[in-house]
């Protein structure tokens, strides 16, 4: 009998603790764990006694990588629950701090993370030894995601300028011109990313999956929107625990996340593309398809070039939403807590992030929950292996563990964020 | 001519969010002329590739939450010729470690639907009190610009210069009007350790302690302050109580503050 393994049990360029273990008999797969060993940090447990205003500050420190998204998503729960609406140009500048955010985690992955997969390299910085130039421009973009969120929200990782009702300062229309000198650089360069990733050799994988992401009618979507899905699933934010559950699995320090009925969905860059892309700026629809790709696109392998698509969204969207800036006359609403249950789901880099909190008549938290873009794509990620190792079975276990991974860092895992996530681990008997 | 060896780095994660290991990699005008004097030897956030050890320096984030990561330290430092702790979680056992003020079995169960899957110690504990530290950065992010400073200071055999004052003189020096004086909003600046350079009081915000205390920190003085402008003793509690929630002096002040509560509770209940 033929049986081998495949193990690997760090998994590396991806962020946090994670591993894989995969067995194979008689050339089959016949069990497969995305693992994820990151210990756990109880954030939801923590977040009780705690009062309404502090939880943007707090659950920034589930990520580093993305802690604009936490801050989003639980700013836009609060204001949910208290029943206030942040707009005009207050709404403007939470959506260009998510722009900053979506370049700086973006090309990190692209380039740093994704790219080496696809060249052979076990890093970037290896890679920069026969790409100086690419690396190089890929510094210089990602400091320019950095330089957003650090000039809106004080600093680049854990920004300390949003709270519930906006900021604590807004910037003057003048110290935002700089970044838009800066933008136009980047938005060339985003346009060249997001050609150079088209030129990578992708593995022929396309999935029937079934895409979940925000829909807003005016605007490619960050802050706000409906939950829609390519199979049907239209509904309001307030619904998301209607139609979907988190699974508690053994192999798993992060809990796996489904849709009610369904199974699994897919979350991210690609899940908001095919669901948003009449909603991209012209220039990204049109590079997006001078490229080659149509508004519709279910290969995971081509995240990359999603993700750069993106990246050149954000450079334009930010670059618009600068032109139109002007500095609003306070730099946030007045909030007067009550008791209520507040909802907010925003675009994470990674997809979809549900933050629901329980508040009480002074403020206080009394539950919260937290669903990060990781956990539900985990039950993704292991159909796509699944799916993907019997056609590269020949493959001898190194080659084959490597395309594994790939296979992974096509969500752009985020395990730190997923524990509130992972070994590879290829068993072949 | 000789050809002497670049010293091996490498980085290691324990409980943590990733930021402050993320902050190498969001060193962007500089990376590629750090890992021109250093061999990036083992950080498996950036890379697949495994040099093996010993190791010249290791910065070591997140604190130890597990019994496996007990045991993980000790390797480390056995295989590590200087461990650097990098952030609040290594130095001071981070946000996780507000579970050290509580029941931990409680709080699995609320996050959990299978407590019995999750292996975890009762408390979050910093680096140093399980092994050895060279060196701590503090801060929740840590600050960039220290990383560098500190690992060229190493690879030049040199103190690094990251001064221990307070926040309050960072603000002095950047020309920020004190928001306590100016506006009465609360601030940990007085009694928090430098080098954010003073961001929040420059977006008209009181510091909230994310780089853990200063030296020899005077925390009832400034908590008596508090309480003068009208805060309670819960909430005094809660602000020393965040993100370096287990550094002595903060967790000291928080638990005084927590015992006033507690009594003033008391007394209220029986003039009732």
């Amino acid at each position: 009998m033929n049986s081998r393994t495949i193990k690997v049990d760090y998994l590396a360029r991806v962020e946090g603790e994670g591993a894989l273990y995969v067995k194979i008999k008689d050339n089959a797969v016949v069990d497969i764990k995305f693992k994820i060993f990151e210990p756990p940090r109880f954030f939801e447990a923590f977040l009780r006694g705690r009062t309404y205003n502090e939880a943007p500050d707090i659950t920034a420190r589930i990520c580093g990588i993305c802690p604009i998204a936490y801050q989003m998503s639980s700013v836009h729960a609060m204001e949910d629950a208290f029943g206030i609406k942040v707009d005009g140009q207050l709404r403007a500048l939470r959506r260009l701090i998510y722009c900053g955010e979506w370049i700086e985690s973006h090309t990190l992955h692209v380039y740093m993370l994704h790219a080496p997969d696809f060249l052979g390299y076990p890093d970037a910085i290896q890679m920069a030894k026969d790409y100086p130039d690419i690396v190089q421009q890929a510094l210089q973009l990602k400091k320019i995601g950095n330089e957003i969120v650090a000039l809106i929200g004080g600093r680049e990782i854990h920004p300390i300028n949003v709270r519930v009702g906006g900021f604590y300062k807004v910037p003057a229309k003048q110290e935002l011109s700089p970044l838009a000198e800066r933008l136009k650089w980047a938005r060339d360069a985003a346009l060249e990313t997001v050609r150079w990733t088209a030129t990578l050799k992708f593995p022929d994988f396309e999935q029937d999956y079934e895409f979940v992401a925000l829909r807003h009618p005016e605007e490619y979507p960050f802050n706000e929107g409906r939950l829609v899905s390519n199979k049907g699933l239209d509904i309001s934010v307030h619904d998301y625990d209607n139609h979907f559950i988190e699974e508690h699995v053994q192999h798993s320090n992060a809990l796996h996340s489904v849709l009610k009925g369904r199974g699994s969905y897919f979350v991210g860059p690609l899940a908001r593309y095919n669901l948003n892309f009449d909603k991209l700026s012209p220039l990204a629809q049109e590079t997006a398809r001078s490229v080659g790709l149509s508004h519709v696109c279910r290969n995971p392998f081509q995240s990359i070039i999603i993700r750069s698509v993106e990246v050149l969204y954000a450079c334009d969207e930010a670059l618009r939403i600068i032109e139109q800036y002007e500095k609003p006359d306070k730099p946030a609403l007045e909030i007067q807590p009550h008791a209520a249950v507040g909802y907010g789901c925003t675009e994470a880099p990674r997809g979809i992030l549900y933050h629901r909190y329980r508040i009480d008549d002074k403020g206080m938290i009394l539950d919260a929950k937290i669903v990060p873009p990781t956990s539900q794509n985990q039950k993704t990620i292991e159909n796509d292996l699944r799916q993907f190792i019997p056609q590269h079975i020949k493959l001898p276990n190194d080659q084959l563990t490597l395309q594994c991974e790939q296979a992974i860092r096509n969500y752009d895992p985020c395990i730190s964020c997923a524990t509130h996530f992972l070994k590879l681990k290829i068993d072949r008997e | 001519m000789s050809i002497k060896r670049k010293p091996k780095l490498a980085v290691w994660k324990f409980a943590s969010c990733d930021g402050c290991q993320l902050s190498l990699l969001d060193c962007e005008d500089e990376l590629l002329a750090v890992v021109d004097k250093v061999e990036i030897a083992y950080f498996p956030e950036a890379t697949r590739a495994v040099a093996k050890g010993p190791y010249d320096i290791s910065l070591v984030e997140g604190s130890v939450t597990t019994q496996h990561d007990a045991e993980r330290i000790q390797k480390i430092r056995k295989i590590s010729k200087l461990l650097i702790t990098i952030g609040a979680c290594a130095t001071a056992g981070g946000i996780q470690a507000l579970r050290n003020f509580k029941d931990v079995k409680e709080f699995i169960s609320l996050v959990y639907a299978k407590p019995q899957y999750i292996k975890t110690l009762d408390k979050s504990t910093s680096i140093a009190s399980h092994v050895r530290v060279d060196f701590e950065l503090h801060g929740c992010p840590i600050s960039k610009h220290q990383l560098l400073e500190v690992i060229s200071a190493y690879l030049y055999g040199r103190k690094p210069n990251t001064p221990a004052h307070s926040v309050c003189i960072e603000c002095k020096r950047r020309g920020t009007i004190c928001v306590m004086v100016s506006r009465a909003i609360p601030c940990l600046g007085p009694v928090t350790h430098a080098g954010c350079n003073a961001i929040c009081p420059s977006y008209c915000r009181g510091c909230y302690g994310c780089y853990g205390p200063k030296e020899t920190p005077n925390t009832s003085s400034l908590s008596d302050k508090f309480s003068d402008s009208g805060l309670n003793n819960d909430s005094i509690m809660r602000m020393f109580r965040t993100f370096n929630a287990c550094a002595e002096p903060f967790r000291k002040e928080s638990e005084t503050r927590e015992i006033e509560e507690a009594r003033s509770k008391r007394r209220e209940a029986r003039r009732e």
